[in-house]
């Protein structure tokens, strides 16, 4: 019945998945054939794009990469890739605000100074990441594209619940390569359209979610950033104060870190802010975050350490 | 006993009861205006689409059996989110939905025994007037390239005649919107049907935004700017009549204000006078179920 022998050979190599092609599936069937379209693009059950591109094309996976030669947490090739480090998040009134510092490290080098490890992930929610750079965007860029797919299918968006649930999931997935070394986690924050309140979620590599409350941070400045926090945090601040907070905990973990880079005056480089709120995502412009950064710059010029907590309670 | 049935018969058979399946169900329009592109539909339903977005910039209108062009609209977003996993947002274009579109129906068309009762419209906004592009996607598989504005399905051609009529380049969302409406309510053999804002699925890809274009535009927003389109029409209409009789405006016939869209030829108004044409906070929405803009106030 194929009429084609001579198309269908020159396109072999394409067809067979000897040669990749944009859109060559898991055996290189898929159905890119002149004579039958790619089907398997047709009768979708699920709305979810990570489980539909690893049964298509399993290989754009994140974390997917053939792994050889020398491994291990310890090996020189994955210390000196670049990490991420601290991301710290805080609930505030009817929202939550997630911020990251601008370095990435490779072993004890500096690897970038303007790094951005806080994004958008829908209208509601916002993610960041600490460890592997290269992993945690490619998390991250799924990530994204699974909640607008699944928005596009569905005609409504997943629950907050649903959304943490999806990243643990997807989290999971780059376990084998996390035993690997290339370790990457995210932090999950949302506005919950459902209660008013902002809710934060964070991961370990084998997934998650933990709920957190209050406030949480990750990377490897972040136990001194929860360590300021605990004393600057207070329930239900308003936006600004807990944004003024995060960024003195960004400030105290790259004081402490070396890991961690704190605001940089002289480049103009300051921690990304993002606040989720009932209006939505918004990320704080330059000017704004160099306005904060700056305020808690000039209090550290009378006070290095920071502000200081009230030693007796009431 | 097995009967021989030529391949030119079968064709001509599957064509037939496509497009006799396609006749069953009323038209939709989707023109181009100054500030992006404009799809309408006549649907009595809110929650079974047949307008939605595909992707940033790129929306998918169709016709026919809801099955069959819902399978069709998801394997679209399919195709546009893996490419753009695969590459960059951008490189999804309008143009490679509408061939995935005419091979899948193509495809469909010569190899099972009933074919696809659809036929598509995928439009993309570009940065400029002269970047939108709107292809239709009929259910053999034939793709057009159609400039300007477009009327697909069952009434087709009645609606493009009065669409072609009321069409001009650089129209208002107002304005376009009354082009459209006035196309609409052309379907009925002659007969005025008077549609109703409950009636009617629109929405837009505006060009003024940024990332995701698509907006549904509904309820509140919706009936404003059927008010806006009618104020138009009447305007246009009295000016017509106030030239066609200049020299005995009492004894005038002009239509009363109510028939006044009916008014055939009435030229638009200039699209400076007309109305605000970016939705209005608030009214609009993502297709999510989200309300509201997606730009907070800083």
């Amino acid at each position: 019945m194929c009429y084609n022998h001579g198309r269908r050979f020159a396109l072999s190599s394409y067809l067979d998945g000897s040669q990749t092609g944009p859109f060559v599936g898991p055996n290189g069937d898929a159905g890119r054939s002149p004579s039958r379209p790619p089907a398997s693009f047709m009768n979708r059950q699920s709305s979810s794009f990570a489980d539909f591109l690893g049964s298509h094309s399993p290989g754009l996976r994140p974390g997917s990469a053939p792994w050889a030669g020398e491994s291990g947490p310890g090996s020189q090739a994955v210390r000196d890739l670049p990490h991420g480090t601290t991301i710290v998040a805080a609930t505030c009134d009817h929202g939550v605000v997630l911020a990251g510092d601008r370095r990435a490290t490779a072993g004890s080098m500096i690897a970038k100074r303007d790094v951005e490890k806080v994004f958008r992930s829908d209208e509601y929610s916002a993610i960041a990441y600490a460890g592997t750079g290269s992993v945690g965007i490619e998390v991250i860029r799924l990530f994204q594209v699974e909640l607008e797919h699944y928005e596009k299918m569905e005609g409504r968006s997943l629950s907050l619940d649903g959304k943490a649930n999806r990243l643990a999931w997807m989290v999971r997935g780059n376990l084998g390569a996390a035993m690997q070394g290339l370790i990457v986690v995210p932090l999950f924050v949302g506005y919950d359209e459902e209660s008013g309140h902002g809710r934060i979620f964070s991961y370990d590599v084998a997934g998650g979610p933990y709920e957190e409350h209050r406030f949480f941070s990750i990377g490897s400045g972040s136990v001194f950033a929860r360590g300021a926090m605990k004393k600057l945090y207070a329930d239900d601040m308003p936006v600004r104060d807990a944004v003024l907070a995060c960024v003195q905990a960004l400030y105290d973990a790259a004081d402490d870190d070396s890991a961690t880079g704190g605001p940089d005056l002289t480049r103009s480089i300051f921690p990304v802010i993002a606040t989720v709120t009932a209006d939505g995502y918004r990320r704080l412009t330059d000017a704004e975050s160099q306005e904060y950064a700056e305020q808690v710059v000039q209090g550290r010029m009378t006070e290095p350490d920071g502000p200081q907590a009230p030693l007796r309670n009431g | 006993m097995p009967f021989y049935v030529s391949p030119a018969q079968q064709m001509r058979d599957k064509a037939e009861y496509a497009r006799q399946g396609i006749a069953r169900g009323r038209s939709c329009v989707t023109l181009q205006y100054e500030g992006g592109i404009l799809m309408m539909a006549p649907n009595p339903s809110s929650a079974l689409h047949k307008i939605s977005e595909i992707y940033d910039r790129i929306a998918f209108a169709a016709v026919g059996r809801y099955n069959e062009y819902e399978n069709l609209r998801k394997a679209g977003v399919t195709v546009a989110d893996i490419t753009g996993y695969q590459f960059d947002r951008q490189d999804v274009t309008a143009r490679g939905i509408a061939n995935y579109y005419a091979q899948t129906l193509g495809t469909i068309f010569t190899e099972s025994n009933k074919p696809f009762e659809v036929e598509i419209v995928v439009a993309e906004v570009g940065e400029q007037p002269d970047g939108d592009q709107i292809y239709r996607i009929t259910f053999d598989g034939s793709v057009t390239d159609e400039p300007g504005f477009v009327a697909f399905g069952g009434e087709a051609e009645k609606v493009s005649a009065v669409l072609k009529e009321r069409y001009s380049e650089g129209l208002s969302l107002a304005g376009a919107f009354g082009a459209a409406l006035a196309a609409l309510s052309a379907s009925g053999n002659g007969e005025r049907n008077e549609i109703v804002g409950t009636q009617l699925e629109v929405a837009i890809l505006d060009r003024t935004r940024s990332h995701r274009t698509f907006r549904r535009i509904r309820a509140a927003r919706l009936e404003e700017l059927i008010a806006e389109a009618r104020s138009i029409a009447e305007a246009a209409a009295a000016a017509a009549s106030a030239s066609d009789t200049p020299e005995t405006p009492e004894t005038s016939d002009a239509p009363p204000a109510a028939q006044a869209p009916e008014t055939p030829k009435a030229p638009e108004a200039p699209s400076d006078s007309a109305p605000p044409t970016g939705p209005t906070r608030g009214q609009t929405d993502s297709g999510s179920g989200i309300n509201g803009d997606t730009e907070p106030p800083l």
